[in-house]
């Protein structure tokens, strides 16, 4: 396809016509892709969208004459509508120019439909990127042709990579005001790639882009940029993976126990992983009972097997005490469950994370109560981790969290479901940050308030052997050794013992 | 109730259809997680039925979502009086044959002072007969957790609202100070007379509706295929003629066309389609080809910039 006289036709007076071609037929063989932009409004973020709603057809010609009523006119210079307008829901946004919020926006061609998460681009909404970012597949970061990379284009790549992303597609726009500059081209591709390697992304495809004209977009711009032979933005987005937990251990997070009379007893959830089929042995966490799969039962029929991301019912052959946020999971591959975990959570509250103070953690069907210590937060423009002892609204941060009963968890990076969590303040009931759980910590003997250590009285020469070890260079920070003679030390057991 | 369900009864009789394409699966998987969700957190949720194409999904939904077992909340109905008669036929029926709890409330001003859409506007019997309603019923019922059929497609303010959308206690949206909402992990927490409204279909679009109901053959009011009806036209709309309470103004004229709605709601303020649609496919095919939003023919949308944000504000859905 090519942009079929569109420019110009809309330089006429019909203002709000769409190119005449076939409409999109809905997608059927695929699952949505989930994608996230990221850019500001100066990089034209709100006209890629709208340019992608526009030619996938999303906008109906309604909504679009009540944006021309809305901007009084104001169109851009194709004399298309502004499609800034179309995305700014709110009316404080449209008072004030701005993206405030998280917006959902839906299209679709006739390979796949497409879940955006339209999110602002400045550096004091870093949680709402991280928000849109959560659920997302994919990223598209936008960077003005002229301009180049910008220290809000690496803010963006980092924040993409922590929340698990790993596809990026860096659209390079405003390319028609390079007079298609390839060499410009390549030599912001060159270093984005670079970016993206430093943060462990492989998977990028950069594309020039124009979004006002509608180039490389959904059409292609062949005609102004004959030496770009690669795909438009909307080819890259049919053919990207969705995220898949199919590969990961069995997971099933109990959501609500179905007893709906004397012969029935169903575990209720969506499969966080892996797969089940009847006569699999699980393991119920965290009681660590076994049994075996006997049904899995869906309002459609007794189904045979059922993947991450199906939402079950699940019947086991004996009794065993399952309730709500309890974990069913294979054997062979259980998560971890324990007392103390590594996490990076972004602060998504004006509060910020308070060191010591206990929230409520929630994470698949399962509440608790954690005590969160802030250890260190990433400075966004270098990539560094820096030492915190609390983090404010929009950080990025280290953790360390500490439990009063077990919790069960995957890593973030093994499994996006069971490795993410929120907090919510016991205070003011909010969401106050977004977690990923990085490692287990090993248990301290049951010390966990905050400014506790464990505190080791040794015999010199065993404090010496103990210190040298690789096990305790990483865990400096919770216990604190002190030399004393043996007979010392026999003297401080005795009074223990007392 | 609680009811029994021998063995035997789990095979589902209907279930010979196709499976669902990957797609529909994704969203209907995504509805029945939340459904659950807020059933098991809440204490007292329940689930507001307009008896439009949304609702009937939604139904359809909430039943898969807990079967076995029943669906463990009430539907509400807020009866503007206003309905279309065959909405309210339909409605009766799907309450007997899927053995429902229905409540049905419908504000007690609208008798008393008489309120119709046609000697008070639109927005003012909006504002009385569904949002103060709407109130009314939920603090009436004391439900800490609505289901709502809304979509994030159909409006511009609804593009930002969560799937677990905070109310305070007289049920105000707060579209700028919104819990952040991440992965699929939502924060039902609440104070007492705080409640949320939740939108398992948030991430939906009409056509999936569409494609859903016939997938899944799913009963609709038949009011959305297209057949010959009475009708008059006012204010650029098509008015179904058929209540002896719409009088025709001066210059008026009833007559018979082949129409059928996309949208229902009360037949005063939804506006027919010329339409030869009398079956799903043409329905589908006739909306993917179709150059208007489904809103188009809903008065209440075209009051004011902004009017559905003003009116979610206020506590309607």
């Amino acid at each position: 396809m090519t942009a079929p006289a569109l420019a110009n036709a809309a330089l006429d007076e019909t203002a709000v016509a769409h190119p005449s071609q076939e409409p999109a037929r809905v997608a059927r063989d695929s699952r949505p892709l989930r994608l996230i932009t990221c850019g500001s409004v100066d990089d034209g973020k709100s006209t890629l969208i709208g340019r992608l709603l526009w030619d996938t057809k999303a906008v109906k010609e309604d909504q679009a004459a009540s944006l021309q009523r809305d901007s009084n006119g104001k169109q851009n210079d194709l004399g298309l509508p502004d499609f800034a307008l179309l995305l700014d829901g709110l009316q404080a946004e449209r008072e004030q120019g701005i993206t405030i919020d998280v917006a959902y926006r839906y299209f679709s061609t006739d390979k796949r439909s497409f879940i955006v998460a339209d999110t602002p681009g400045h550096e004091q909404y870093t949680r709402n990127m991280a928000t849109g970012a959560s659920t997302a597949d994919l990223a598209v970061l936008l960077v003005d042709a002229r301009a180049g990379l910008l220290e809000q284009t690496r803010r963006h790549a980092t924040i993409a990579t922590l929340m698990g992303i790993k596809q990026f597609v860096l659209a390079v726009n405003k390319i028609d005001l390079t007079d298609y500059d390839r060499a410009r081209f390549e030599q912001i591709s060159h270093e984005f790639r670079e970016l993206a390697l430093s943060l462990g992304v492989r998977q990028v495809t950069a594309i020039p882009v124009s979004a006002l004209k509608g180039e490389n977009v959904v059409y292609d711009g062949r005609a102004s940029m004959p030496w770009y032979d690669g795909p438009t933005l909307i080819e890259v987005l049919e053919l990207a993976t969705t995220r898949s937990a199919q590969t990961v251990g069995f997971r099933l997070p109990v959501q609500r126990v179905s007893r709906p009379g004397e012969s029935f007893r169903g575990y209720q959830g969506t499969v966080a992983g892996g797969s089940v089929k009847p006569g699999d042995s699980v393991v119920v966490l965290p009681s660590g009972m076994v049994a075996n799969v006997t049904k899995i039962v869906t309002f459609d029929l007794v189904r045979n097997a059922a993947v991450a991301g199906d939402a079950i019912t699940l019947v086991l052959d004996r009794q065993v005490d399952v309730s709500r946020g309890d974990v069913i999971a294979t054997i062979d591959s259980q998560p971890m469950t324990g007392l103390a975990f590594d996490a990076q959570l972004v602060a998504l509250q004006p509060e910020g994370i308070q060191p010591g103070k206990r929230y409520w953690l929630k994470s698949g069907s399962r509440r608790q109560r954690v005590q969160v210590q802030p250890v260190s937060q990433l400075e966004l423009k270098s990539g560094k981790w820096n030492h915190a002892d609390e983090l404010p609204m929009n950080a990025i941060g280290k953790v360390h969290l500490a439990f009063d009963e077990q919790a069960i968890f995957d890593t973030y990076e093994q499994n996006r479901t069971t490795g993410a969590f929120i907090l919510i303040d016991p205070d003011t009931n909010n969401t106050v940050a977004g977690g990923m759980i990085t490692a287990k910590r090993a248990a301290l003997g049951g010390i966990h308030a905050d400014e506790s250590r464990v505190i080791l009285s040794l015999p010199a020469d065993l404090a010496d052997q103990l210190m040298a070890t690789e096990l305790f260079a990483s865990r400096r920070e919770d216990a604190e050794v002190r030399r004393v003679t043996a007979a010392k030390a026999v003297e401080i057991i005795d009074t223990i013992d007392e | 109730m609680p009811h029994l369900y021998p063995e035997t009864e789990l095979h589902n009789p209907q279930s010979a259809k196709p499976p669902l394409d990957p797609h529909l699966k994704a969203l209907e998987n995504e509805a029945i997680h939340i459904f659950r969700e807020v059933a098991a957190e809440f204490e007292r949720p329940v689930m507001l039925y307009s008896i439009g194409k949304d609702s009937s999904v939604l139904l359809h939904l909430a039943r898969k979502a807990f079967y076995p077992g029943r669906v463990p909340f009430p539907l509400l109905h807020v009866d503007t009086g206003w309905k279309f008669r065959e909405m309210i036929a339909f409605r009766d029926e799907m309450v007997e044959k899927y053995d429902l709890d229905l409540v049905v409330h419908t504000n007690p001003r609208g008798a008393a002072e008489n309120i119709s859409p046609f000697s008070h506007g639109s927005a003012l019997y909006t504002d009385i007969m569904k949002t103060e309603a709407l109130r009314q019923a939920l603090d009436a019922g004391q439900y800490d957790a609505a289901f709502g059929g809304a979509r994030r497609d159909e409006e511009a303010s609804r593009a930002k609202e969560r799937i677990y959308s905070f109310r305070t206690p007289d049920h105000r949206w707060d579209p700028r100070n919104q819990r952040p909402e991440l992965w699929n992990i939502y924060n039902g927490m609440i104070r007492k007379g705080e409640s949320v409204r939740a939108f398992p279909l948030s991430n939906w679009t009409e056509v999936d509706i569409w494609r859903y109901i016939q997938a899944e053959e799913i009963p609709i009011v038949p009011l959305y295929f297209a057949k010959k009806r009475p009708i008059v036209e006012r204010d650029g709309m098509m008015i179904l003629a058929e209540d002896p309470r719409l009088e025709l103004l001066p210059g008026e004229v009833k007559r018979e066309e082949v129409i059928r709605f996309r949208t229902l709601g009360c037949f005063p303020l939804t506006g027919a389609i010329r339409s030869g649609a009398t079956t799903l496919d043409d329905i589908i095919s006739e909306l993917e080809t179709a150059t208007v939003s489904e809103r188009q023919g809903r008065a209440i949308d075209r009051d004011q910039a902004g009017s559905m944000e003003k009116k979610k504000r206020e506590g309607y859905f």
